[in-house]
């Protein structure tokens, strides 16, 4: 069974129709990044699954439950899931482990607490009052309350916002970790890297309807696309889109004797792709 | 697969929660706990008359203050709170919890009457060293106080929590309660004597609680040859209760109907 089946899904806000009909699947255990500008329907989308929000119209199932519904079902449901929201702060007048062992309570089979905050990197944030650490930091606590209750299917709503790239980077093992776990992860994020780097699959979204539900390799006919080999030649740089690059630069290789001045053999990039798509160029 | 736990158990967990996080906010502490006995301090050095044979005027303050207490640190301070915590972006997070409205809501309840019994304390201990003020020794007044703190806690609470949803913003959010606060509690002969105010208004006073929180705290504190003074001429302790008990329902109806996790 998918861990996320939607069919035909439409919301609007009074004159505006911020999702037109989505239909997307997500496999247990899948890691599925959705991209798409601000005003896209993402967030809309993404609510609408973590039961926030009411649809107008389609068919929703999150691990089999309807997110619509309400009562002691929808605890049990909650009790499966895991949420990390875009914005959240607190008071910022408990410490770390005493918001992360508060929240522990709520679940049936929460993992450990301190297992928890030694994967997100608070071990020496522990003690303090949240409103003494940093944005960083502060977001890493979010993530450890989004796994605490131990889910099946984890939300992540632009998770690195704001971390330093050595954060980032351990975040991203800290995915991998609860991808060996088995857990499903839906994933929102601007940065096309970390799309790129952690997804099994991208859905891109514009105008509340889905363009494209690819691999991070082949959206957008990626890996089909031609490679750019540019190089110098006296004043000048030369370029040449091929599809046979390596018979490139075999040629300039011979052309030149040996090294190629400034040599650069490029295949589009995640983010130009995405961005053609969604209509902007790049520069 | 364990169970997950009970609403209860996590109402008094988030009660505790509420507790400490309370007592880490030095300002809210002084301002919450302190202010009613500064209010005692001040009217007491100036009104030392007596209101009635052997009724100062601090005696009958008192009987107001712990009334207005109950408005304060239920209704005005969750109808504040909330909203901000609305504005944060920690009730959604809740929300994505498996923890029900209803745990939310008893740790509210009990944050209320915990610092309700410490201001009680306070007033009671204060006006009973500087005041004069007396206590009363009859068990039955007792037993009037202790269901009206109960009964006032939480009605205070679920009107408090119910009203959470007016202010649009945290940030407004006081200036939309604290003067429906302060209007009511002139109205409802706390820092006024009560059959002195123009019938208008104590019939608007008659429609909240606060009036007869106020008035029930009249009859545990004050002497019972006083109720002739009352404007019913007793202190109506029966219908006080009946009030409060509607006001209490008409609370957990909208709380839980109304509550609203999230800004938009």
């Amino acid at each position: 069974m998918n861990a996320i089946e939607v069919i035909g899904l439409k919301k609007s806000y009074g004159q505006v129709d911020a999702v037109r009909g989505i239909d997307l699947s997500i496999a247990t255990g899948e890691i599925f990044a959705l991209l798409g500008p601000n005003g896209a329907g993402k967030t809309t989308t993404v609510e609408i699954l973590e039961g926030f929000r009411r649809r107008d119209s389609g068919d929703v199932r999150v691990l089999g439950f309807d997110p619509h519904n309400e009562g002691h079902a929808a605890r049990e449901w909650r009790n499966r899931i895991g949420i990390v929201l875009q914005s959240t702060s607190d008071s910022g007048d408990l410490t770390v482990i005493e918001t992360i062992e508060h929240f522990s309570a709520y679940y049936s089979n929460p993992r450990n607490v301190e297992e928890v905050i030694n994967s997100v990197g608070l071990d020496e944030k522990a003690g303090s009052l949240i409103r003494k650490l940093s944005g960083g930091q502060r977001r890493r606590l979010d993530v450890a309350l989004g796994i605490i209750g131990n889910p099946e299917l984890l939300f992540l709503d632009e998770p690195t916002t704001g971390f330093d790239p050595e954060a980032r980077r351990s975040f991203w093992a800290l995915i991998e970790k609860l991808r060996g776990d088995g857990t499903t992860i839906l994933l929102t994020t601007h940065y096309l890297d970390e799309a790129e780097a952690l997804a099994d699959r991208v859905g891109v979204i514009n105008n509340g309807q889905i363009l494209e539900i690819s691999t991070p390799t082949e959206l957008g006919g990626r890996s089909r696309a031609q490679a750019l080999v540019s190089w110098r030649d006296g004043d000048e740089i030369k370029s040449e889109a091929t599809d046979n690059p390596t018979s490139v630069v075999n040629r300039l290789t011979a052309q030149f004797n040996g090294e190629i001045p400034e040599l650069t053999v490029t295949r589009p990039s995640l983010e130009d792709i995405y961005l053609a798509m969604i209509g902007m160029s790049h520069e | 697969m364990n169970k997950i736990p009970s609403a209860l158990s996590l109402g008094v967990r988030r009660g505790g929660l509420e507790i400490r996080q309370f007592a880490r906010q030095r300002e809210s502490v002084v301002f919450t706990l302190l202010f009613p006995v500064i209010l005692l301090v001040i009217f007491g050095s100036v009104f030392k008359d007596t209101i009635a044979p052997g009724v100062t005027f601090s005696q009958y303050f008192v009987a107001g203050m712990i009334a207005s207490g109950l408005v304060n640190t239920g209704f005005q301070a969750l109808a504040i709170t909330i909203p901000l915590e609305r504005d944060f972006g920690a009730l959604k997070r809740l929300r994505g919890t498996p923890m029900p409205a209803s745990s939310y809501f008893i740790g509210k309840a009990i944050l209320v009457s915990v610092s309700m019994v410490i201001q009680i304390l306070m007033l009671l201990g204060f006006g009973l060293i500087f005041f004069g003020v007396e206590i009363p020794t009859d068990i039955n007044k007792w037993i009037t106080f202790t269901w009206l703190v109960l009964l006032g806690s939480g009605c205070s609470t679920a009107l408090g929590i119910a009203f959470s949803v007016v202010p649009k913003s945290g940030r407004g959010a006081s200036a939309v309660v604290s003067p429906i606060v302060i209007i009511l509690q002139f109205f409802s002969g706390v820092f006024l004597i009560f059959t002195q105010l123009p019938p208008w208004m104590q019939q608007i006073a008659a429609i909240f609680p606060l009036k007869w929180l106020t008035q029930g705290m009249r009859s545990v504190f004050l002497p019972d040859s006083f109720a002739g003074q009352e404007v019913a001429k007793s202190w109506e302790n029966g219908r006080t209760f009946t009030i409060l008990l509607a006001w209490l329902a008409i609370g957990i109806f909208f709380s839980v109907r109304k509550f609203k996790w999230d800004r938009d």
